[in-house]
């Protein structure tokens, strides 16, 4: 236990440093997601045509390891944190658009008649019927992003973005105990309490007549 | 002739992890479904394993099993348990209540109704979870340079490092490839075994 007091003690302001650049790096790229992905999800969702090769072409680019992109955004944009965004967010753009697109398309057809049929306008259709439905699908798209997004910016260490990741390095590199330490067990955690905290929210979130179905 | 001996070492290492991770992953879903309360616990663990960053993990077995190929495939093991488990335990349990009875019915022990029955059934569903770990894990064994293991991984960062393109790209081509022929060659076999199954 002292030791676990003593390490805190010697690492404690190191800890905060990283760990809040790593969650601000996840902050800014799974929210840059969400304002690309969620329209383009909308988009699709009345387009089933393209909506297909989009989704397949999308799922194909995330077979890509990390370390590839990462080191590719490195060449074009240079060493820091403007490569590492730029990378993370277009990453998490696809655990958030597959599910918008789903949400949208499960959404039970004979309400969107019964919404049509009470005079409402397509406007009014998307926003008052369609994504209250899916909001939980949607929510937990994001969930399964943020968790990606927090462990791929670990790697934007390697490319000089900071976070958490460096800690790791410096401790891979020196072999250091303290410092992978250092750097794994706050990563871990952010990623375990982000992950219950969204799960929450989608509960919260989901609309009262869902929640009796279940 | 380095990238197709350094492919082959990416290979083996994602192959011995899948291997490994159906052997204890299939056991796992077993005793899930098996043993009353413990599906929580045991679907909880393989959940919060796989949330934990890749790195991180990696990281941290480094500190107990050193640098090596070894600490990558136990990282790989660890990471793949999630869809190979919970797969196995929907599996079996979405197995219809009618056959089970049946099979009860025609006097079959505890043990000849899992080998014989539950677990034909719900094999598709298995096999999907075996494709996801082992797509995955062509991109997370990548991560090995870092802890010393072997693998397409050293080309890639080698690449990163003197920031040279077709480097990169040699190393990154094989992986991608290999990850993606599997995955469209299982889910060949698994559309197959759905076809034969309805007959």
């Amino acid at each position: 236990m002292n030791t676990i007091i003593d390490f805190i003690n010697r690492y404690y302001k190191e800890i905060l440093h990283y760990t809040s650049r790593h969650i601000y790096l996840v902050f800014v790229s799974v929210a840059i997601g969400i304002v690309i992905a969620v329209p383009l999800g909308i988009l699709l969702s009345r387009h089933k045509k393209i909506a297909e090769p989009v989704i397949a072409g999308i799922s194909a680019f995330q077979t890509i390891p990390g370390l590839v992109l990462l080191g590719f955004s490195m060449m074009i944009f240079g060493i820091g944190i403007k490569p590492a965004i730029i990378v993370l967010s277009l990453y998490s753009l696809l655990p958030i658009l597959r599910n918008t697109y789903t949400g949208l398309i499960g959404v039970d057809a004979s309400l969107k008649d019964a919404a049509k049929g009470i005079g409402m306008t397509k406007n009014e259709i998307l926003f008052k019927v369609e994504l209250p439905l899916s909001v939980s699908t949607i929510i937990s798209g994001i969930r399964i992003s943020t968790i990606y997004i927090i462990s791929w910016a670990t790697l934007a260490g390697l490319i000089g973005a900071g976070g958490l990741g460096d800690l790791i390095w410096i401790g891979l590199s020196t072999y250091s105990k303290d410092y992978i330490l250092a750097g794994t067990i706050p990563a871990a955690l952010l990623a375990l309490i982000v992950s219950n905290l969204l799960e929450l929210l989608q509960k919260l979130i989901t609309p009262k007549g869902l929640k009796v179905k279940r | 002739m380095e990238i197709f001996e350094k492919s082959l070492e990416h290979l083996y290492l994602v192959f011995t992890a899948t291997v490994f991770s159906v052997i204890v992953g299939v056991l796992l879903g077993i005793i899930a479904y098996r043993v009353k309360h413990l599906d929580k616990i045991i679907l909880w663990l393989t959940d919060t394993l796989q949330t934990i960053p890749s790195l991180a993990l990696l990281a941290f077995l480094m500190i107990f099993f050193g640098l090596g190929d070894l600490t990558l495939i136990i990282g790989l093991v660890l990471y793949s348990l999630l869809p190979i488990t919970r797969n196995t335990y929907t599996g079996l349990k979405d197995v219809s209540p009618f056959l089970k009875d049946a099979a009860k019915g025609m006097g079959m022990s505890k043990m000849q109704r899992l080998l014989l029955v539950e677990l034909p059934l719900s094999f598709p569903l298995i096999f999907v979870g075996i494709k996801i770990a082992l797509v995955t894990s062509f991109s997370i064994a990548v991560l090995g340079v870092l802890i010393g293991a072997g693998g397409l991984g050293s080309i890639i960062y080698s690449g990163i490092q003197i920031q040279d393109v077709s480097m990169i790209l040699k190393g990154a081509i094989p992986v991608t490839l290999m990850a993606i022929v599997f995955d469209i060659f299982m889910t060949f076999i698994e559309k197959r075994m759905i076809k034969k199954a309805k007959n």
